[in-house]
């Protein structure tokens, strides 16, 4: 990756950002036309986000910047400067140690070739911190921003409702089907 | 039957009952967790010291003749290294790979003319992928245009430009082969149905482009890491198009995120990321962007424009079907014609039809070329076959599923010849109906339909389709076309390796692909799970480059649980030859008294008489004194499985032998609202039974079948590529190609049968084509069903809701004139 600083009509000025990535603070010269998903998949090896179309339809790039899924291919790095990001890493970056939204798409067959999961799974955090229930309906609403080429969407919807169930395992149960299934009884994981 | 056929695999204990413990449980994929912490290891997650990055000029103008590439200002770009040209390609590398007329080559950069908007012209190669954008940004290359030919019609006029002078014509191939009295048919018919079919372009479209990292390597190897699938079927057909000898390439799989076709046999990527690399000496990556996939891939997917019959007595009987379509493959006929060898492998549907006419003609026309697409062209026929079967239900007053049954080929008429050659080995299709029948309550649709119009105003359609999902070609499709085929290839094969390693660990090596979206590690780890007693967890796979690869096709075809599990289970035998061999000598017992149950070698009834696998295995490999005389060390054992039913087409080509002998089947039900005045469809129930054979693993072909039928909504409604009259390309993004998202795709019961196949080990069949062979039926059905009072008849794919809306204001103005 170059970054030199090139002279004349280069469009590559640099400028030194820091984020918050996952939990620890970044601070880096970035070139400011890189987008958000490249500078985090090229500088901070973060290749989980992953880039389907770079024209923002197909959502396999989503991050949550703040909290709130965005697309890192329509985002410059220098736009978060000072902003918290998160990427599927920071649920878990470990195969054998699965957070329990990662469980449920084991669990569900919620994924195929896993292209697309990164961004499913960060967007299931998201919707399931907001509240627990969901009718498999709005639930196909809710990760219709996200393209999934090879599962038909069916079991990532069993993947999202079986996720409800383990974290918010222990709470009151408000919907007939949602018996936990086990699992982690932190409701808030990677806050 | 003048071939034998003999039933090769038997797998039932003596009371007929099959005896498993693993194969048809539904488990997790053992692929998962690295997918789900997003260490897929894709390839542009690939990172290598020093590597360069490729980006291209694409052809803006659908024909002409390059007159000249400028690339000063390109080349003044600090951190551009070079730009490479067709005239680079002309002078120092062959032309492609290809199964098509060697008077139709093709280079992976436009060489003299470009023949599609799109095509690659000029790489820039930089030290980031933004450098060598900003190259392609700089280069002037200038075109003198020619005239555009775009419709398939028209290429084929005398006075129509054309593609290829040399070739001499747009038509690339043409043939009409006739199979029973097909002319007698529809003389005796009391009924003849047709229609004028189109079933547009679409494709694969994986979420993860095609790419390529090239690298020349130690001792002069060019060492090539794509997602490109079955490598080592081709690379040596790669290394030729490079000039390169066969042994100083080497392929290595990267798993691939999705193919659906659009990465089998995908040449063009590594061909040219190795290309590029011997240019400059260093390792250069090429991943296509999402406009280089839309544009310029390997696989666009069908484009058929069909004029097609069906003879049909008063009572409903099937007599005869007459099949003339012309397919527009596009720039290029790199692949062949293969995609309609898989249409005549399923050509009269699960209908005892007798006899049959299939006249083809490829044409060429400045588009994208054209090859596999989850179906490979058979879901096409598939659709046409059901069209022309709802309109002769509808003209005969017969109810869709009581025409089908009525003509159903009967499970006790199996092994079952179709006209063409190709056996059926097995099947229950009136059981597949009867099960989706039972999942839906047609009556209770039926009643509401009419009640909902009435009452309501409102348009519910039902649809039927069951239609057939042949599995594991074998090559003789690809050249059964040609009466002198250049290159009559019969082999089909899988391979696979499996290794006990000292410490009693199972290994696995495959040899022709690494993961692309479905199981290939799930289904090896139960396979050996079920033949060794082992967890299946225990079991690690790898799989094999090239240079090591032994014999290997790769997915397609839905060829690949079927074709792996044999190859499994073929090196599983020897090895368990070994062991039982090993363990034998030293408890001094015969071999044939003992057996291997639950991981451990035991003798027979005598379960305390034995060893574990890991003794077994440190004999094997460090104690060669101890071993039967004659072994030797080491307990890995190797086994390639060729197809396991296929023959030779007769040489007049009156019969195509067996070629894609492995036939599933499925029945789906769709009702749908649709809403006249906006062409807007509703999902109100949606039901899927397939059989394909013994189940390895429900959950995934569930996933299958759900995948499908989603990937099948797309092609039927939504996607389109379009190419405009005057051969500009109009969908070069997910802006205008549009995937179906989660709100298109209608929540499906699922259920299953399993006729296992007598030919294949366990009696699996394919199931990996999944929904796509039959929801393209479904949904034109249903569509026609809700509107029948405005005579709509879906004859075009995708149907959009403007085409709808289209079709019944015509309608009514056509009433208002009455
Ligand atoms: S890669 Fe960002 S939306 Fe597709
Ligand atoms: S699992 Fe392949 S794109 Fe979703």
């Amino acid at each position: 990756m170059t970054t030199q600083a090139h002279m004349g009509a280069d469009p590559t000025v640099q400028r030194v950002i820091t984020a918050r990535i996952n939990g620890r603070d970044v601070t880096r010269a970035v070139d400011t036309r890189t987008t958000l998903a490249d500078w985090l998949r090229d500088e901070l090896d973060l290749v989980s986000v992953h880039l389907g179309c770079e024209h923002g339809v197909c959502g396999a790039c989503t991050v949550l910047l703040d909290g709130q899924s965005v697309r890192a291919c329509l985002l410059l790095a220098v736009q978060a400067d000072g902003h918290d990001v998160e990427t599927v890493e920071s649920l878990s970056g470990d195969p054998n140690d699965l957070h329990p939204i990662q469980q449920a798409f084991h669990e569900e067959h919620g994924l195929q070739c896993g292209f697309c999961t990164p961004a499913m799974v960060l967007r299931t955090k998201e919707i399931l911190e907001e509240r627990r229930e969901r009718t498999d309906e709005e639930v196909r609403q809710e990760i219709s921003g996200i393209l999934c080429r090879c599962t038909g969407y069916q079991n990532i919807v069993n993947a999202v409702q079986c996720a409800a169930r383990k974290l918010y395992a222990g709470s009151p149960a408000p919907i007939a089907s949602g018996t936990g299934t086990g699992g982690s009884t932190d409701p808030h994981p990677g806050a | 039957m003048t071939t034998d056929i003999t039933p090769a695999a038997v797998d039932a204990a003596p009371d007929g009952q099959p005896k498993r413990k693993w194969i048809g449980r539904s488990m997790k994929r053992v692929e998962d967790p690295r997918l789900l912490t997003g260490r897929g290891g894709f390839i542009a997650d690939q990172k290598i010291p020093g590597l360069l990055h490729a980006a291209i000029y694409r052809s803006p103008v659908p024909h002409g003749r390059i007159v000249s590439i400028d690339a000063t200002a390109a080349l003044a770009i600090p951190g551009v290294v070079a730009v490479v040209t067709g005239e680079d390609c002309k002078a120092k590398m062959n032309p492609c790979m290809n199964f098509g007329p060697t008077t139709i080559p093709q280079y992976p950069l436009a060489v003299d003319k470009v023949r599609y908007v799109g095509e690659a012209v000029v790489a820039v190669i930089a030290e980031s992928r933004y450098l060598a954008e900003d190259g392609v940004d700089a280069l002037k290359v200038e075109f003198e245009e020619l005239p555009p030919v775009v419709d398939p019609m028209k290429a084929l006029q005398e006075d129509a430009a054309l593609l290829h002078e040399e070739h001499g014509s747009n038509l690339a191939y043409e043939r009409t082969f006739t199979f029973g009295e097909v002319d007698d048919a529809f003389a005796q018919a009391d009924l003849v149905v047709s229609d004028t079919l189109h079933w547009g372009r679409s494709a694969g479209m994986p979420l993860e482009t095609t790419g390529a990292i090239a690298r020349p390597g130690l001792n002069g190897v060019l060492e090539i890491f794509c997602n490109s699938m079955n490598f080592s079927y081709f690379v040596w057909l790669i290394a030729t198009a490079l000039n390169v000898p066969s042994n100083r390439v080497t392929i290595s799989p990267v798993p691939a995120g999705g193919s659906f076709g659009s990465k089998f046999t995908a040449h063009k990527v590594p061909t040219l990321a190795g290309f590029l690399a011997l240019q400059v000496n260093r390792p250069v990556s090429y991943i296509e962007d999402r406009f280089d996939h839309i544009m310029n891939s390997d696989h666009h997917a069908s484009d058929r424009y069909y004029d097609a019959k069906l003879a049909v007595t008063s009572d409903g009987i099937l007599l005869g079907l007459d099949i003339d379509v012309v397919d527009d493959y596009g720039a290029y006929l790199q692949f062949g014609v293969g995609t309609h060898g898989n249409a005549l492998s399923q050509g009269v549907g699960p209908y005892r039809i007798k006899n049959l006419r299939y006249g083809l003609r490829a044409v060429l026309t400045n588009k994208c070329q054209q090859g596999a697409y989850r179906g490979f062209g058979s879901e096409v026929q598939n659709w046409v076959l059901e069209r022309l079967i709802d309109q002769a239900a509808e003209r005969l007053g017969m109810a869709p599923e009581e025409i089908r049954r009525k003509n159903f080929i009967q499970p006790d008429e199996f092994p079952y010849k179709i006209p063409g050659g190709n056996l059926y080995d097995s099947g229950d299709y009136p059981a597949v109906l009867d099960k989706a029948l039972s999942m839906i309550d047609l009556e209770h649709w039926r009643k509401e339909q009419k009640r909902l119009r009435e009452e309501e105003g409102r348009y519910i359609g039902i649809g039927l389709a069951t239609t057939q999902e042949r599995s594991v070609f074998s090559s003789t499709e690809f050249w059964y076309w040609f009466d002198e085929p250049a290159f009559p290839i019969t082999s089909s094969p899988e391979s696979a390796t499996i290794t006990v390693d000292p410490a009693g660990e199972f290994q696995v090596l495959l040899h022709s692909q690494a993961m692309w979206g479905n199981s290939p590690e799930t289904v090896a780890a139960m396979v050996v799970a079920e033949e060794f007693g082992v967890d299946p967890s225990t079991v690690n796979i790898r799989y094999a480059d090239s240079a090591h690869a032994l014999p290997g096709t790769g997915p397609g075809g839905s060829r690949f649980t079927v074709m792996v599990t044999g190859a499994i289970r073929g090196a599983a035998k020897k090895l368990q030859k070994k062991i039982i061999e090993i363990a034998a000598h030293t408890l001094e017992v015969p071999p044939e008294d003992m057996e291997i149950t639950d991981g451990r070698v035991q003798v027979k009834g005598a379960p305390e008489l034995g060893q574990s696998l890991a003794e077994v295995a440190l004999t094997a490999y460090f104690f060669a004194l101890n071993l039967p005389p004659g072994m030797t060390s080491g307990l890995e054992e190797a086994y390639t499985y060729d197809h396991p039913l296929t023959t030779l087409p007769s040489p007049d080509r009156s019969d195509l032998g067996i070629f894609y002998p492995i036939m599933g089947h499925n029945c789906h039900i769709a009702v749908m609202e649709v809403d006249p005045e906006t062409g807007m469809t509703t999902w109100l129930d949606y039901v899927a039974v397939h059989d394909a054979g013994t189940i390895v693993n429900p959950i995934t072909l569930g996933g299958h079948v759900t995948g499908g039928t989603a990937q099948g909504v797309g092609t039927a409604q939504l996607e389109e590529l379009v190419y405009d009259s005057d051969g500009q390309f109009k969908s070069s993004s997910f802006w205008e190609y549009l995937v179906p998202s989660a709100t298109e795709v209608p929540p499906m019961k699922l259920g299953h049968v399993e006729t296992p196949s007598p030919y294949t080990e366990f009696g699996i069949k394919g199931g990996g084509e999944g929904g796509r062979m039959a929801t393209p039926a479904v949904i034109s059905a249903a569509i026609d069903d809700a509107l029948r009072e405005y005579g709509m008849r879906v004859r075009n794919l995708p149907v959009r809701p403007a085409d709808i809306v289209a079709a019944v204001q015509a309608a009514r103005q056509e009433q208002k004139a009455d």
